[in-house]
C-alpha cells in the first residue's frame, strides 16, 4: 500500500478514483436519503405532490430505460403502457372496489402482459421501425381512451374522479405526505429490482443482446424470449408507475397521455444517461421540473412571449445534451476519475 | 516449377509424424488430467468399451455432415457438403477465399440455413434445433471478425459464455433469490479460472471494445470455452496474429484438446498452423469438398494444389 503512495502508477491511480468514486457513491446515497426521507417535513404539500411525481416518472423512466437503454430496443409509446397502468388502477378502483394499494400490483401485471403481448410482434421490427411501431401506439392510445364505446369503463373524455386516500393505522401523516412514502416505498422496491435484474445473468444477457446480437444467439441466449421479456417487464415499471400516478393526481383522462408524455420518458432516460439506473432520477426530476420553470422563464418576458416555454425547453435540452452527451449518470461516472487525473498531473512534473 | 515452389511455401510443414498420427486419439486421452475429459471419455466407453486398440478412423463420429447444401440467390455457397469428425480430433477446414468455410461454419451454429442435408451431433439432428439452443448442445464458436461484446468487460464477456450453463430468470433475478446468487458465484468462479488460464487477469475488468486485436482474440476463446462445449468451431483464429501470437495460438488449439477432450473444427488460411495442429483436413473449393484425409495426404493431392495454384499446376 505504502508503496502504491510513493509511486503513483496508472493502476495504482485507477484503483484510487475507483475506491473514491465508490466513496462518493455512497456519500451521494446517503445524501439522497436523508433528503428523500426528511422532504415531506419541510416541503409543502404541491411541491410534495411534485416529487412524488418526480418517483413516479423514475419508475417509469426506469422500465423504459431497461428496454432502450439496456437492450437496446427503442420505444417512443410507453405513454401508452403508463396510461394502460393508470386507467387499469381507476377502473380496478371505482368498478370493482379494489383497495388502492392492491391495485398497484395488478396494474404492473396487467401491463407486464400487454407489454409482453406487443414486444412478440415488435421483434420483427429493429431500429426506427420499432420507434415507428411504439410511435403509433403513443398516437392512438388517447383516442382509445376517448372512444365512445368504451365510456362506461373509461369514463369518455370526462375521465375518471378518484378519491384521494388517507393514511392508514391512524399514521400521523397528511394525505400528500402519506402518497409521497408510498411513492418512496414503491419507487425503492422497484429500484432494488432493477439494479438486481442488469447486474445479474439477465441483465448481462440483456446487454449482450444490444451489443451483438448475433454473438449473443450463439452464447445460447433466446433473443425472442428476452426481447419480448424486456418490453414485458420494461411495460410493468410503466405500468406500476401509471396506477402510482392515478392515486396520486387523483384524477385520470385520456388528456394526461398525449405523445408529449411518451417523448418526455424518452428525454428522461436521455437526460439522465442511458443504462443507468441512478441516472433515471435526474430524468425525472428533468422531465418534472423543466417544463415547469420554461413556463415561469417565458412568463417574465411578459405576454408576447406565450410561445416560448417550448423554446426555452428546446434550448435547455439542446445545451445539455451538447454538455452532458452521456446524460448526468455519465458526468457521474467520469467526474471521479478526471478530478483525480487533474489533481495528480502536478506530481508527474 | 514455380508451381512446385509456391506449393512448397503454402503447403510448407510437413505432415505431423506417423506416431502421433495414429495413436493420437487415445494417447492424450489417456494422459490428461481427470477432470476435463470425462464426458467424451465416457460416451466412447459406452459405445465401444475400450478403444485403445482402435485405430482413430473407427472412433465415433461427434460431428456428421451429410450432403449439406446452401444456396444464396443463384450462387451455390455450398454444394452437397459431407464429412464427419470424430471425438477427440482437431480436424481443419481450408479452401480458398470464397469456397464456403464460414458458410458451413454458420450453417453448424444455425445461422445460416441450410437448404439441403443433414448435421449431426452426437447423434442428434442438428438442423432442427434454434440458434440459441446450439449452446446448449455443446457447440461453441470464435467468429472470423470479432464478435465481442464491446461494452461488457472481459469478465462479462466470459461470463455470457456460461449463460447456457446456469439457471434463473427474470423473476429469480429481479429478486436476487439465493438460487440466482449461488449460480452467479459458481460463473464467477468458472469465468475467472478461464481468464487466469488465458493469462486474461490483467485486463479482466476492462471493456472488451478497448483491446487490442490478439487480446481480444484471446477473449474470444476464452469465452466460447466458458460454455462448456464439447465441439469448439474456430474461425479464423491465427486471422491478423503476429508471428508469436499463431506460435501461442497453436499451443493453446492443441491444449484444448489435449487437456479438455474438446473436439476442435478449425477455419484457417495459415496453412502451417493447420498442417500443424490438425489430425484431419477437408478441403473446400466452390462449395464442394474436394479433399478430405489426414494434412500429409491433402497438401499433395492435386485439387487442392489446383485449387491454391490455378490451373498452371
Amino acid at each position: 500500500m505504502t508503496l502504491a503512495n510513493d509511486t503513483p502508477t496508472a493502476l495504482s491511480a485507477a484503483a484510487i478514483a475507483q475506491a473514491g468514486s465508490r466513496r462518493l457513491q455512497r456519500l451521494a446515497m446517503g445524501v439522497f436519503c436523508i433528503f428523500a426521507l426528511g422532504l415531506p417535513f419541510v416541503a409543502s404539500g404541491y411541491h410534495l405532490f411534485q416529487f412524488a411525481q418526480v418517483l413516479i416518472y423514475a419508475i417509469a423512466l426506469l422500465g423504459l430505460n431497461i428496454l432502450t437503454g439496456y437492450n437496446g430496443q427503442i420505444s417512443l409509446g410507453h405513454g401508452a403502457f403508463y396510461a394502460i397502468g393508470g386507467y387499469a388502477m381507476a377502473i380496478l378502483a371505482t368498478k370493482f372496489d379494489v383497495p388502492y394499494w392492491a391495485t398497484i400490483p395488478v396494474s404492473g401485471l396487467i401491463c407486464f402482459v400487454a407489454g409482453f403481448l406487443f414486444g412478440l410482434p415488435a421483434l420483427r421490427l429493429g431500429g426506427l421501425y420499432l420507434a415507428l411501431a411504439t410511435f403509433a401506439l403513443a398516437v392512438a392510445t388517447p383516442q382509445l381512451l376517448n372512444y365512445r364505446g368504451f365510456d362506461a369503463w373509461t369514463g369518455g373524455s370526462q375521465g375518471l374522479q378518484l378519491g384521494k386516500p388517507h393514511a392508514p393505522f391512524a399514521l400521523p401523516l397528511t394525505s400528500d405526505q402519506w402518497l409521497y412514502f408510498l411513492c418512496l416505498v414503491c419507487a425503492a422496491l422497484m429500484f432494488w429490482a432493477a439494479a438486481n435484474l442488469v447486474r445479474g445473468r439477465i441483465g448481462r444477457a440483456i446487454i449482450a443482446i444490444r451489443d451483438h446480437p448475433i454473438a449473443a444467439e450463439t452464447m445460447g441466449i433466446n433473443i425472442s424470449f428476452y426481447k419480448a421479456m424486456c418490453f414485458g417487464v420494461s411495460a410493468l415499471y410503466a405500468g406500476v408507475a401509471g396506477a402510482l400516478g392515478s392515486i396520486v393526481v387523483g384524477f385520470i383522462s385520456p388528456d394526461s397521455f398525449g405523445l408529449f408524455l411518451s417523448l418526455s420518458f424518452l428525454v428522461g432516460i436521455v437526460v439522465g444517461g442511458l443504462a443507468s439506473i441512478w441516472g433515471v432520477l435526474f430524468g425525472a426530476l428533468f422531465i418534472e421540473f423543466v417544463p415547469n420553470y420554461a413556463d415561469q422563464l417565458s412568463d417574465l418576458f411578459g405576454e408576447s412571449a406565450k410561445a416560448l416555454p417550448g423554446a426555452i425547453y428546446g434550448i435547455l435540452l439542446i445545451g445539455l445534451m451538447y454538455l452532458m452527451p452521456t446524460g448526468v449518470a455519465g458526468v457521474i461516472r467520469t467526474a471521479p476519475g478526471l478530478l483525480s487525473r487533474l489533481f495528480s498531473r502536478p506530481k508527474r512534473v | 516449377m514455380l508451381a512446385k515452389r509456391l506449393q512448397g511455401i503454402i503447403l510448407m510443414p510437413a505432415p505431423r509424424s506417423a506416431k502421433s498420427n495414429g495413436g493420437g486419439g487415445n494417447d492424450h486421452a489417456a494422459g490428461a488430467p481427470s477432470r476435463a475429459i470425462r464426458m467424451p471419455r465416457r460416451r466412447k466407453a459406452d459405445c465401444f468399451g475400450d478403444m485403445s486398440a482402435t485405430p482413430r478412423t473407427g472412433a465415433a463420429p461427434l460431428l456428421v455432415v451429410e450432403g449439406v447444401s446452401v444456396r444464396f440467390g443463384g450462387i451455390v455457397a455450398l454444394d452437397s457438403i459431407s464429412f464427419a469428425v470424430a471425438g477427440g480430433q482437431i480436424c481443419g477446414l481450408i479452401g480458398p477465399n470464397g469456397a464456403g468455410k464460414t458458410t458451413l461454419f454458420n450453417c453448424l451454429s444455425r445461422l445460416y440455413r441450410a437448404d439441403r442435408g443433414a448435421i449431426t451431433f452426437e447423434g442428434r439432428p442438428l438442423l432442427s434445433a434454434s440458434k440459441h439452443e446450439i449452446a446448449q448442445c455443446g457447440i461453441a464458436r470464435t467468429f472470423q471478425n470479432l464478435a465481442l461484446f464491446r461494452t461488457m468487460t472481459v469478465l462479462e464477456n466470459v461470463m455470457i459464455g456460461a449463460h447456457c450453463r446456469a439457471r434463473g430468470g427474470f423473476f429469480a433475478d429481479a429478486l436476487a433469490l439465493p438460487l440466482t446468487r449461488r449460480e452467479e458465484q459458481r460463473i464467477r468462479e468458472r469465468a475467472m479460472a478461464l481468464i487466469d488460464e488465458f493469462a486474461l487477469g490483467a485486463v479482466a475488468g476492462t471493456p472488451a471494445g478497448e483491446l487490442p486485436f490478439g487480446t481480444q482474440k484471446r477473449v474470444e476463446l476464452a469465452r466460447a470455452l466458458a460454455s462448456e462445449p464439447r465441439l469448439l468451431l474456430l474461425d479464423e483464429p491465427a486471422g491478423g496474429l503476429n508471428h508469436e501470437e499463431v506460435d501461442s495460438l497453436r499451443g493453446e488449439i492443441q491444449a484444448i484438446r489435449d487437456r479438455r477432450g474438446i473436439t476442435v473444427l478449425l477455419v484457417e488460411h495459415h496453412m502451417n498452423l493447420v498442417m500443424r495442429v490438425s489430425d484431419q483436413v477437408v478441403a473446400l473449393n466452390f462449395g464442394r469438398k474436394i479433399a478430405d484425409g489426414p494434412p500429409g495426404e491433402v497438401q499433395q493431392n492435386p485439387d487442392v494444389i489446383r485449387a491454391y495454384l490455378g490451373d498452371a499446376a
